[in-house]
């Protein structure tokens, strides 16, 4: 597919080399504004005007979010979020071990943009064989070549990027647990206000975005004003890449213009697996609601379409389910992540992600009643909206609509002790 | 008691690059990486004598790194198998097939999750969720390498391929 961002070195040899990224008009973007010394706000509009939705999980404008970043001067600090830990979602992944050069690039136009003299790259800890080698390595590659250090290609303009290694914990793909873990500390969200822009890494200033979201700034700073807005068809903006997995022929990530129509990436991925028909979706990592596969197929790849079926784009980890699904035993699994990885600092959080998680196994297990469906309601309930971080949320969201979507099925399985479908 | 954990001047090189990475009055930011240096130069867990070393090294409280070692699921206090398993069991790969895949490797290696072999040659982690790897699902991690598009005869070939070290 043409009109490639984070993904335009996937399958050539060498991807991650520097090389292939500078033949690829790599670091032209940043040569550019470092020799032209391009003003800060002329950057932050160009992103504004891209339209540029963070890829980690809200959607949140970047450039806006840029924005927000105090004039004064000062230490102040961008994060590059590589934590990828959302189940369904493995695209940053792929963006760090085939071309990490873009991710580079984009973080060092993110930190000269909003003032930042320090940039950090975080990875999750079970990135430590490949990821981790291969970021590692691309980082010395341009050092070397003087586009990252002190007086970037003979200008006065000081940058330094650094590498980090999580060790295991979900939460701290959250910002602000992101900041804390930096700090030495263990990952524990913090309240909001004060938002990172204003107070983040050490008391400063902080920036953090996803790693596809700042790998695909380069491509979008080179082009005109205008360009990557224009990459989205049916009516919206811009790129996403979508991680397919489950019951597909071809799982895999594949960067599309969103607006896309679903049952389009549907055939990219090789279509349903065994000629099987299509049951449901969960289109943005497990924290979304899930949908019924009649109505995906209705659905655009994009922020509004899938907000009218009831979802979210989320991540962009598009889990497909075939009629063979039990979704009762789904929704268990899900349920047991968020148990698992909730902090514990919020009581309704650590107890009802608890709760769930065990109503659903005494399900499973033959042993729940009709009230325990409404039990299971009524605590995601009191869940949602009382916590510090959305992972409350995330764990009530799949919940509530499993059950909106497939109450029969969850009335079935406490009436029969089984499965609907096995 | 154990006897006293020395950061020797290989160990201590590898930490003061961890320490380089931040501000000079923020040491404490280098706990987690340092924490995983070490047990990586002590089969695979940190001890109380270790903690009280880097403490030392760091000018840390030992409280705080003890906070750390206890939150992050890869940070091990107690000691396990030589070599690390961990099984994604979570959505994706669980659609395709990783309850047996998990399973298969509990008959096999005659242990459960959370446990090491007799031997102490393999450690099947405690921690069996998502490992970004969703479309090779399902898919394992084997002394944190990737091994995706798993069947039953894969596994059997992956672990009968480990060198023990
Ligand atoms: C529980 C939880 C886990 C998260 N995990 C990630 C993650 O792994 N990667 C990520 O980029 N964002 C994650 N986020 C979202 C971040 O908090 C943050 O919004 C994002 O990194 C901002 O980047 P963006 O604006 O470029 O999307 C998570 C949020 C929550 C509540
Ligand atoms: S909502 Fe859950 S994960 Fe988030 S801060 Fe509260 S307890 Fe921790
Ligand atoms: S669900 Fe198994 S690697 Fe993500």
């Amino acid at each position: 597919m043409i009109n490639k961002l984070c993904t335009e070195t996937f399958g050539l040899k060498n991807p991650d080399s520097l090389k292939t990224y500078l033949d690829k008009q790599g670091y032209q973007a940043w040569k550019n504004i470092i020799t032209e010394q391009t003003p800060k706000s002329k950057i932050i509009e160009k992103i504004k005007e891209s339209g540029l939705r963070g890829k980690g999980g809200a959607g949140f404008l970047t450039g806006l979010k840029w924005s927000f970043i105090p004039l004064m001067d000062g230490q102040k600090y961008l994060v590059c979020n590589s934590d990828e830990s959302e189940p369904g979602t493995c695209k940053d992944r792929d963006i760090l071990r085939y071309n990490p050069h873009s991710i580079i690039e984009g973080m060092l136009i993110a930190s000269y943009a909003i003032g930042a003299s320090v940039a950090y790259n975080y990875l999750r800890g079970e990135f430590m064989d490949e990821q981790w080698k291969v970021f590692n390595h691309a980082l010395s590659e341009a050092y070397n070549a003087k586009l990252i250090g002190k007086n970037i290609l003979s200008s006065n303009t000081t940058i330094d990027i650094h590498a980090l290694i999580g060790a295991g914990a979900y939460i701290v793909g959250e910002e602000t647990a992101m900041l804390e873990s930096i700090e030495g500390k263990r990952g524990m969200p913090r309240i909001k206000p004060p938002f990172p822009a204003i107070k983040g890494l050490y008391g400063k200033p902080t920036i953090i975005n996803n790693t596809e979201t700042l790998a695909s700034i380069p491509k979008i700073m080179l082009n005109e004003p205008g360009w990557y807005k224009s990459l989205g068809v049916n009516d919206t903006e811009g790129m996403k890449i979508f991680s397919m997995s489950g019951h597909i022929n071809n799982p895999g990530n594949f960067e599309i213009a969103l607006g896309t129509p679903f049952s389009e990436l549907l055939n990219l991925a090789g279509g349903m697996w065994n000629e099987k028909n299509i049951k449901a979706v969960i289109p943005g990592g497990s924290s979304v609601p899930v949908v019924k596969g009649d109505i995906m197929m209705q659905v655009n790849m994009d922020y509004d379409s899938i907000a009218e079926a009831g979802s979210m784009l989320g991540s962009g980890g598009v889990i497909v389910m075939d009629e063979s699904t039990c979704m009762v035993s789904v929704l268990q699994r899900i349920s047991r992540f968020y148990y698992a990885e909730s902090c514990g600092q919020c009581t309704p959080c650590r107890e009802g992600t608890g709760w769930l998680y065990k109503i659903l196994t005494n399900i499973i297990l033959g042993k729940g009643t009709q009230n325990d469906l409404h039990q299971l309601e009524r605590i995601a309930t009191q869940i949602e909206g009382h916590c510090i971080c959305a992972l409350g949320d995330a764990a009530a969201m799949p919940v509530r609509s499993f059950l909106k979507n497939f109450w029969s099925e969850f009335e079935y399985y406490v009436d029969k002790k089984e499965s609907m479908v096995s | 008691m154990n006897p006293e954990f020395i950061i020797n001047e290989e160990l201590g090189k590898l930490i003061s690059n961890v320490v380089k990475k931040f501000p000079s009055d923020k040491k404490r930011s280098a706990v987690i990486e340092s924490l995983l240096i070490l047990q990586h130069h002590n089969n695979g867990y940190v001890t109380k004598n270790i903690i009280k070393a880097l403490s030392d090294y760091l000018l840390v409280s030992e409280i705080d790194i003890y906070e750390v070692a206890t939150f992050y699921t890869m940070i091990n206090i107690d000691p396990v198998g030589r070599n690390v398993i961990s099984v994604c069991n979570n959505i994706s790969c669980m659609l395709r097939g990783s309850d047996e895949i998990l399973s298969h490797i509990e008959d096999k290696l005659k242990i459960k999750v959370g446990e090491s072999t007799k031997d102490n040659k393999f450690y099947l982690k405690d921690e069996i969720e998502c490992l970004a790897a969703c479309n090779g699902g399902p898919m394992m991690q084997v002394n944190h390498k990737n091994y995706e598009n798993l069947t039953l005869e894969k596994v059997d070939e992956i672990l009968e391929s480990v060198n023990d070290k």
